[in-house]
């Protein structure tokens, strides 16, 4: 095993004797994205949490750099880890800004005061999801893109080492969703090492790996080619689902 | 940050706008709940009692206290239920959701079967006064116990809807004692009673001073709990997720809504919506950052407080009404017109 990056390794996980994840191990390294695909209820968000160590695993265990997550303080954790969930409370009164602002917590500890380096951060974070016009705006008035490229410029905020987003392009349009796809580019060459839940396979194709998890277990991991194949995603999404090739690239359709 | 953007300017200087009326209204309340009561002071008097060149012992000894403790108690309410809506993340949340007034309500009626019932002769308005003495510190433990016995149910703080059905299930279990109990004898009825509908006419000196030391231990931990509850009005995991070790800081922002309930409830008895309203209410004027919102939720809840227990003392005069009375005919319907305001501007 590799010292640098985030594994989980053979993690299980159940809420009230249910089991979730059965055993699942999986890396994540710097500089790489990882696109993680698979039917509702498969257990990506669960494995996410406990990447971003907001969930003990009830067996297994992650690490990051060769050492266990839990050991490292809720702080340390922070700063390397930045976690996206699928869902947020819009909260009332607060602005972009500050919203993105709230990234650099992790830095600042409770009592910190914000420097240079926190402007700078943020500024960086705004610009990288083109929110910088929408900074004095009310989150709570944004469209719901708007609001997912404000609440991933608060995930990116934090300048994060590895970075855990649940379904961040569900409410972006085409124009964003490419704008994202550029975004994971750049992130990539800065050595971010990011992974992504996502419901469409056609956004997981420039991914360097592409993991497919089924009723708690990896059923496929490996280069996307090998991954969104037709007999794969038929076993995993149904026979509805249709893998074309345009131009020795795989395109998912439906019917 | 460094450079300011006209945006930021606006946004500051309506918040300092926002300050400076709330204090320049502190001031008016502390002028008017000087000279106003059941005798009416002449500016002059008042004025000269103040700077102590004529001995004025209405001002001095009654007054002066009187409107301190009513900003001081509404302070603490206003803080406490700022700090309860940020938990909660809901705008509803005031103080004594966790079943701290219950508590409190249900030692007064303790603290009165021990010692056999109300000290002498009483007027209504001064009930308080013959309320046994060790009276506030039955109300503060009822409301520190019930708070207690309510994460005790709900299993520590870390789910907060267990917490709001525990607060709700101790809050009626004690309700409910506590007027099985009370219907056992007349004076309990009347002081019990009292205590649920707030009082301020017993506030000396001495209670002053101890709920100034009781916000003063408040005050330093404003900054540290600001910037946790703006981080938790993104939700519970995304504030873990920024390194928040909120198992702690979410014991610690009840441990200190209910110590400054309990030190209200202790001495001014149950006054409802001030700590509902006040928070409400300033979210829309200063904007949600808990590092501007807290503070400007005690001084919201201080001048409401304090105009209240003004009408409390003139409306009926030379009698007194309870100020709970006051606070909830006033804070009612402008709830309502927030509510109503809140649904035509997001729709």
């Amino acid at each position: 095993m590799s010292t640098r990056g985030l594994w989980a390794e053979g993690l299980c996980f159940g809420y009230a004797g249910r089991p979730v994840l059965r055993g699942v191990s999986l890396g994540l390294a710097e500089g790489e994205w990882l696109a993680l695909l698979g039917p509702n209820g498969s257990g990506k968000s669960t494995l996410l949490r406990l990447l971003a160590g907001l969930l003990e695993p009830q067996g297994g265990r992650v690490w990051l750099d060769g050492k266990p997550l839990g050991q490292l303080s809720t702080w340390a954790r922070g700063q390397q880890v930045a976690f996206l969930p699928q869902q947020s409370p819009y909260p009332e009164g607060l602005r972009v800004e500050e919203v993105v602002r709230l990234g650099r917590t992790p830095h600042l500890g409770l009592l910190g005061r914000e420097g240079p380096a926190d402007d700078q951060a943020v500024a960086w974070a705004l610009r990288q999801t083109q929110t910088e016009a929408l900074r004095h705006r009310w989150l709570a008035t944004l469209s719901g893109g708007e609001r997912s490229r404000v609440l991933l410029a608060r995930a990116l905020a934090a300048r994060p080492r590895f970075l855990l987003l649940d379904e961040p392009t569900s409410h972006l349009d085409l124009h964003f969703q490419a704008e994202f796809l550029a975004l994971l580019e750049g992130l990539r060459s800065q050595g971010v090492g990011v992974l992504t839940v996502l419901h469409d396979p056609n956004l997981a194709r420039k991914a360097d790996r592409v993991a497919i998890m089924v009723e708690g277990c990896l059923l496929m991991e490996g280069p996307p080619q090998q991954v969104i194949t037709q007999p794969l995603l038929s076993r995993v999404y149904g026979p509805g689902v249709r893998v074309h090739q345009l131009e020795g690239q795989p395109v998912v359709l439906l019917g | 940050m460094t450079r300011l953007e006209p945006q930021r300017v606006r946004q500051l200087t309506q918040q300092a706008g926002v300050f400076a009326t709330l204090l320049g209204l502190l001031g008016l309340g502390l002028w008017l709940g000087l000279s106003q009561g059941a005798v009416t002071l002449a500016p002059e008097q008042v004025l000269r009692a103040v700077l102590g060149l004529e001995p004025n012992p209405i001002v001095a000894e009654l007054r002066l206290p009187r409107v301190l403790g009513s900003m001081l108690v509404g302070a603490a309410l206003g803080l406490a239920g700022a700090l309860f809506q940020g938990l909660f993340r809901n705008p509803l949340a005031d103080p004594y959701l966790m079943g701290s007034a219950s508590g409190a309500a249900f030692a007064v009626t303790v603290a009165l079967s021990l010692s056999g019932g109300l000290s002498a002769a009483y007027a209504s308005d001064r009930i308080f006064a013959a309320l046994p003495a060790y009276t506030p510190v039955f109300a503060f433990g009822g409301a520190v116990l019930a708070v207690a016995l309510t994460l005790l149910l709900a299993g520590g703080a870390a789910r907060t809807h267990d917490l709001v059905l525990a607060g709700v299930v101790v809050g009626s279990v004690l309700t409910g004692l506590t007027t099985y109990w009370m219907l056992k004898d007349a004076d309990r009825v009347r002081a019990v009673m009292a205590y649920t509908l707030g009082n301020l006419s017993f506030m000396g000196w001495p209670e002053v001073r101890v709920l100034a030391l009781y916000l003063l231990a408040a005050g330093p931990l404003w900054w540290v709990l600001g910037r946790t509850l703006n981080a938790l009005s993104l939700g519970e995991e995304t504030a873990r997720s920024l390194g928040l070790p909120l198992a702690q800081l979410k014991l610690g922002i009840i441990g200190l809504a209910t110590w400054l309930t309990a030190a209200s409830v202790a001495y001014a008895g149950i006054i409802g919506f001030v700590g509902l309203v006040a928070p409400h209410a300033l979210r829309r004027l200063v904007g949600g950052d808990y590092r501007v919102l807290l503070p400007a939720s005690a001084l919201g809840g201080a001048v409401l407080l304090s105009f209240s227990d003004l009408l409390a003392r003139v409306l009926t005069r030379p009698a007194e009404l309870p100020v709970g009375v006051v606070t909830t005919l006033l804070g009612g319907p402008f709830f309502l017109y927030l509510l109503w305001r809140g649904r035509r501007d997001v729709h």
